[in-house]
């Protein structure tokens, strides 16, 4: 087989659509560091001299350590039981798919999938106020819960493609279906959990509207909500804004930038399930 | 732990959905008594300008935005598939818009047709983009367009992408033997491979689209005037502002109702092509 040449062409198109992915973070990191009065200059323009103060000021405006905090708090608390739990409750659903119920369940879970949020969003609201759960735990239990959904979807497929046999060898050495979970099965859906705490760390970071109803004290606010709470407040300065959006999107870019390899590969398992 | 699982997604989705379901027969503000009023909430909302404008509206955002995105993401992932230099980094540009929050994107955006595009308009003399299309009742719906395909592309093309790379390159080296051009290799080979893709992304976007919240929150909040209210949109305002409980009740479950109906027209016409 002859090696192709390279596709110079598709190369240089491509290079150039990925411009228009990038230069919006161009904007936001430039302006983020500009002063106003540089604003009615030309806004394309790299910034005369770094405005670091331009940070400081939006920390100590939004108070962005709170909202950071908040924020992962949620996420984290949300990836780790995510995984933990909803994994456990698929096992169950895979191993007993041949009894009736939960055959039931695992159609029950899965066709939820298909039912738009506000449906619930007028009544939850009302149920998480009336439960003391509206606040950043109460948001926690909701991601979790929600998340069973589609990881039931697909962790459910993933652990039937596991053989039987792995298990029985572990429960003829005396072990409990408890050991069997943690120490056969779990470890073999690394690659899921995988797929599965990338998808719910970005959903739980980035989901503006869920905390937007729940969460009825300011100072619970997550980073998304923040932004959308300070709208009126960054009125016309807009290099405050900026620098307050940068910080926000910073972390998961960051995390982005090292991670990225996984993080591509992640969710494409996730959505060929 | 099935069973735990079970009761608590049926606490804090089920009941609520059936709460919903329950409340939209009768005329509860969200507070105080209410009655059993059957279906005129029901009618009302098909009486209803601002909610059959808000379903048009969703419906022409959802359609013009699954085409496209299904279109550039098609291209991209095309593109990346090809036998290109830097693959890895473009493939990492071009879904960063998958980690980033669609608010922030969303009032990213909103600062550059506020500002960026008009000063460039200005400066070069083209009226058309002279003014902030998202102040234009007429206009404002493209903006958003604009913002949600940007963010949504990134997801699509990693889809089309993981079917492109099944494709064994043989079948292109065999068909390019037979002398069959570009377009006829697109048509005969590519595409019906990736079809399965085609259906998912389809069905997907579409879906998503028909819920899009955040994207108008950030650009225009529904304006001007009304004409970016989008059906989410408008059950959230109605619902907690407007003291509409039952009301937005049975509009989303009238929503509920054509989304569902919508994923499954779909999926069938879809894969019947397939065949």
């Amino acid at each position: 087989m002859t090696s192709k040449r390279t596709n110079w062409t598709v190369t240089i198109l491509l290079m150039v659509a990925s411009l228009l992915i990038l230069f919006p973070l161009y904007l936001t990191i430039t302006i983020a560091l500009k002063t106003p009065q540089e604003m009615a200059g030309n806004l394309l323009a790299l910034p005369k001299s770094w405005q670091w103060e331009n940070f400081t000021n939006a920390i100590e405006m939004t108070n962005f350590f709170n909202a950071f905090g908040n924020s992962a708090f949620v996420t984290v608390f949300v990836v780790i039981f995510t995984v933990l739990t909803n994994s456990m409750v698929a096992y169950a659903v895979a191993r007993n798919f041949h009894k009736r119920f939960y055959k039931f369940l695992f159609y029950y879970f899965v066709s939820a999938m298909f039912i738009p949020f506000p449906i619930i969003m007028l009544p939850i609201v009302k149920q998480t106020a009336a439960w003391g759960m509206d606040n950043l735990v109460g948001l926690i239990i909701l991601y979790i819960v929600y998340n069973l959904s589609f990881n039931i979807f697909i962790y459910v497929g993933y652990i039937r493609s596991i053989p039987k046999e792995l298990e029985e060898a572990a429960i003829v050495d005396g072990a409990s279906t408890w050991g069997v979970f943690w120490k056969v099965i779990f470890p073999l859906l690394a690659p899921m959990n995988a797929t599965v705490a990338i998808l719910t760390c970005l959903g739980a970071w980035n989901d503006f509207m869920l905390p937007l109803v729940i969460l009825s004290d300011r100072e619970m606010a997550t980073l998304p909500l923040v932004q959308y709470i300070f709208q009126s407040q960054f009125s016309t300065n807009y290099n405050l804004a900026f620098s307050s959006y940068l910080m926000a999107l910073a972390p998961m870019i960051i995390v982005y930038i090292f991670a990225q390899k996984w993080i591509i590969s992640g969710v494409m398992k996730g959505s060929i399930k | 732990m099935a069973v735990p699982g079970f009761v608590l997604f049926f606490i804090f989705h089920t009941y609520p959905a059936l709460q919903g379901i329950f409340y939209s027969f009768t005329d509860w503000k969200g507070y105080g008594n209410w009655e059993f009023v059957g279906l005129k909430n029901y009618l009302n909302v098909f009486k209803d300008d601002r909610a059959l404008d808000a379903y048009l509206f969703t419906f022409k955002f959802a359609i013009i935005s699954t085409i496209l995105v299904n279109i550039f993401s098609l291209l991209i992932a095309m593109g990346l598939n090809a036998k290109i230099k830097f693959q890895k980094t473009l493939r990492a540009i071009f879904f960063l818009p998958y980690i980033l929050s669609i608010l922030i994107v969303g009032f990213i955006f909103n600062f550059m047709f506020s500002h960026l595009l008009p000063q460039i308009g200005g400066n070069l003399g083209i009226e058309m983009l002279a003014k902030n299309i998202l102040g234009d009742p007429n206009l404002a719906w493209i903006g958003i367009v604009i913002v949600a395909v940007w963010q949504a592309v990134a997801f699509n093309t990693i889809l089309y992408l993981a079917g492109l790379v099944t494709i064994p390159e043989d079948l292109y080296e065999a068909a390019s033997i037979d002398g069959a051009g570009v377009w006829r290799k697109f048509w005969n080979i590519t595409f019906p491979l990736i079809a399965p893709f085609f259906t998912i992304n389809m069905v997907l976007a579409m879906k998503n689209f028909l819920m899009v919240f955040d994207q108008i929150v950030a650009l225009t909040g529904g304006g001007p005037g009304k004409s970016t209210e989008s059906i989410s949109l408008l059950i959230y305002r109605g619902g907690f502002e407007g003291g509409e409980f039952a009301y937005q009740s049975a509009n989303a479950v009238i929503y509920f109702i054509v989304i569902v109906l919508i994923s499954i027209i779909q999926l069938r016409f879809l894969e019947k092509r397939e065949g």
